[in-house]
């Protein structure tokens, strides 16, 4: 108890220094954590699939249509319960600052297979009903302030011209994560424009969506799948949501990596500012730790003193930006809504931010320890005065 | 040789010699030291700057090693103690006074007094009995919760004499205890020494420039280039071989 008494007291005896070391550390601890969760969040698709969902594409690219013919030959392959297709549109809302998702989808079978994606039973047939109709999740109807009924244009960029859609529902995630920046409207829409504006277009789609009866039959099916249209015009790639979703984080892998780098460079600059900090605190007490040794205290009673400031100034900053990364998170969730599903720190973020905040203090600790532990009385002694 | 009071001695010096290496140079500080300390003895050690007789405090303190000779501090050979032996032997046997009273800034008098005992296998309330006692004997009672910087000169010494006597150690070793202190200060500095020695039976041994402080010593011994120049077995005198 005396000796945490005097660690303590020791690590603030400089207010200032003290105080900007620990705020420095939060502030790394806080960042590391951000970027963390926004890896994390990189992720959040691949996390959110669902085990029983496949997904069919062409073999060569995403690029290239599969035939809507498909279809009925899927289907026949057992294991397989439901069969839905559509189309990435890439349509541009105002301008390209305000993007979300928007994809064409076979509206029924589409539900169907995203029982995550909540619409109350009016809100569905009226979707349904209704071939301009779409639905939108609801952080992405409360960004615009759309409701049910309102004109919603897009222009498109893959299928050009201006496209407009009624709004007929706002869907609510199931889970926290659920994507709700997204809009979907009906394949037919698209297909019979197609048909009139780029008939070579039409009746092709981009990918087809099965559920299979078991998750584990998704290898059997998938290989099913591929086998039925071996050596056909338009092969396919059937793959679970997991492994098609893993695909898009693959293409910005590099990205991934350059945050990455980031929040460790960002741990490592705050490790230098601290052990610098410990290093002038060790030095300017090393006569104190010279008269503890004289009164008989041992090389490992100075260690426990010093690397104990330093785990206290570490833990210190590292409980503050745990502490700050919370609010930090709910302002990035706020301002920056359109970008991220739910922008949530983990449990593991948490536990990866007290072990970052625990390293800095440890290695920054390591020398200041080593030289006070180490340090002749006499040596000591002499610094005095 | 025995000499002073005529008590058996508690220190034994024979053939005492220290030296340190700047360099490819090795500069003699020590050379060829020999005497006794009785117990119950305040001596104080005097010589000019470099003469070698902080060198020879920390040695009779067990703080810096011999090259060569003996160190004999109550029956016990300190110069063929290991660190961690050393380290124990201080605790309990020597009571430090540093010419800038070398207390922790950030513990209260009454903390900086009770951290010798955190050695000792004393409970809490026997500690801070010994503590209360070690404070009274220097007149701090009314100090306790005191920070040093909340204290004077004076005051801080005494405080550090309280943490120097607490663990009721056989010797204690002064450099130059009165060094940063007014005259007023310095002298009732002294006379607390010279108290601990009549009354509590210490042995004081104490380096210093200032005759002044010489004075309140019954035995003087001078250091010239690290050599013994003169003994005084005669009751104090600021003159060496009066």
């Amino acid at each position: 108890m005396f000796f945490l008494k005097l660690i303590i007291r020791n690590a603030f005896r400089h207010k200032l220094r003290s105080t900007l070391t620990v705020v420095g550390i939060a502030i790394a601890i806080i960042a590391f954590g951000l970027l963390s969760t926004l890896v994390g969040l990189w992720y959040h698709g691949v996390e959110a699939s669902s085990a029983s969902r496949l997904v069919t594409r062409n073999a060569i690219s995403l690029v290239f249509p599969l035939p809507l013919s498909y279809k009925d030959r899927i289907r026949q392959v057992p294991g397989v319960k439901t069969v839905s297709y559509g189309n990435w549109f890439g349509g541009i809302y105002i301008d390209e600052k305000h993007f979300f998702a928007n994809e064409a989808m076979e509206p029924k079978s589409f539900l169907e297979l995203y029982p995550e994606f909540i619409l109350t039973p009016e809100q569905r047939e009226a979707f349904i009903r209704d071939r301009k109709g779409c639905i939108v999740g609801k952080r992405l109807a409360d960004t615009y302030g759309w409701k049910i009924g309102d004109l919603i244009t897009l222009r498109g960029t893959i299928f050009p011209g201006q496209w407009e859609f009624v709004l007929r529902g706002i869907y609510r995630g199931a889970e926290k994560g659920t994507e709700e920046r997204a809009l979907f409207f009906h394949w037919d829409y698209l297909n019979e424009t197609l048909k009139k504006t780029a008939p070579r277009r039409a009746d092709q789609v981009g990918f087809y969506m099965i559920d299979v009866e078991r998750p584990e039959l998704a290898a059997e099916v998938s290989q099913a799948v591929d086998a039925i249209f071996k050596n056909s015009l338009a092969e396919t790639l059937t793959e679970t949501e997991k492994a098609f979703q893993l695909g898009f984080v693959a293409m910005t892998e590099a990205i991934l990596v350059a945050i990455q780098i980031v929040s460790y460079v960002v741990i490592v600059i705050i490790m230098v500012v601290a052990a610098n900090t410990m290093a002038m605190t060790a030095r300017e007490r090393i006569a104190e730790y010279a008269t503890m040794k004289t009164l008989g205290f041992g090389g490992w009673h100075i260690a426990g003193i010093v690397f104990g400031e330093s785990l206290v100034i570490a833990l210190s900053g590292g409980l503050l930006g745990v502490a700050l990364t919370f609010p930090a998170a709910q302002w990035i969730q706020v301002e920056l809504a359109q970008f991220f599903p739910a922008f949530t720190i983990a449990p593991h973020t948490i536990a990866l931010d007290l072990l970052a905040a625990l390293v800095v203090g440890v290695a920054a600790g390591i020398f200041p320890t080593w030289r006070g532990a180490t340090i002749g009385i006499a040596e000591g002694l002499r610094r005095i005065g | 040789m025995g000499m002073g009071n005529g008590n058996p001695p508690i220190v034994e010096i024979v053939n005492l010699s220290k030296s340190y290496r700047r360099g490819s140079q090795t500069i003699p500080v020590l050379e060829d030291i020999t005497f006794d300390i009785a117990d119950g003895e305040f001596l104080a050690l005097m010589g000019p700057s470099g003469s070698g007789k902080s060198t020879l405090l920390n040695l009779i303190a067990g703080i810096d090693k011999a090259d060569e000779g003996t160190i004999r501090v109550g029956g016990v050979d300190i110069t063929s103690l290991s660190d961690k032996e050393l380290a124990a032997w201080r605790a309990a046997n020597v009571g430090f006074i540093f010419q800038f009273y070398n207390l922790m800034p950030v513990l209260t008098a009454f903390e900086n007094v009770e951290l010798p005992l955190l050695l000792t296998g004393l409970s809490r309330s026997e500690r801070r009995e010994h503590v209360a006692l070690a404070l009274q004997v220097v007149g701090l009672s009314d100090r306790v919760d005191h920070y040093p910087a909340q204290l004077s000169g004076g005051q801080q010494q005494r405080v550090a004499i309280a943490r120097a006597v607490v663990s009721d150690p056989a010797i204690l070793v002064a450099d130059e205890p009165t060094g940063d202190l007014d005259r007023v200060s310095a002298g009732e500095i002294l006379q607390l020494m010279d108290r601990l020695v009549r009354e509590f039976g210490k042995t004081i041994i104490m380096v210093t420039h200032d005759p002044r402080a010489a004075e309140k010593a019954r035995i003087i011994r001078h250091l010239e280039k690290g050599i013994l120049t003169d003994i005084d077995g005669q009751p104090a005198s600021p003159v060496a071989g009066s």
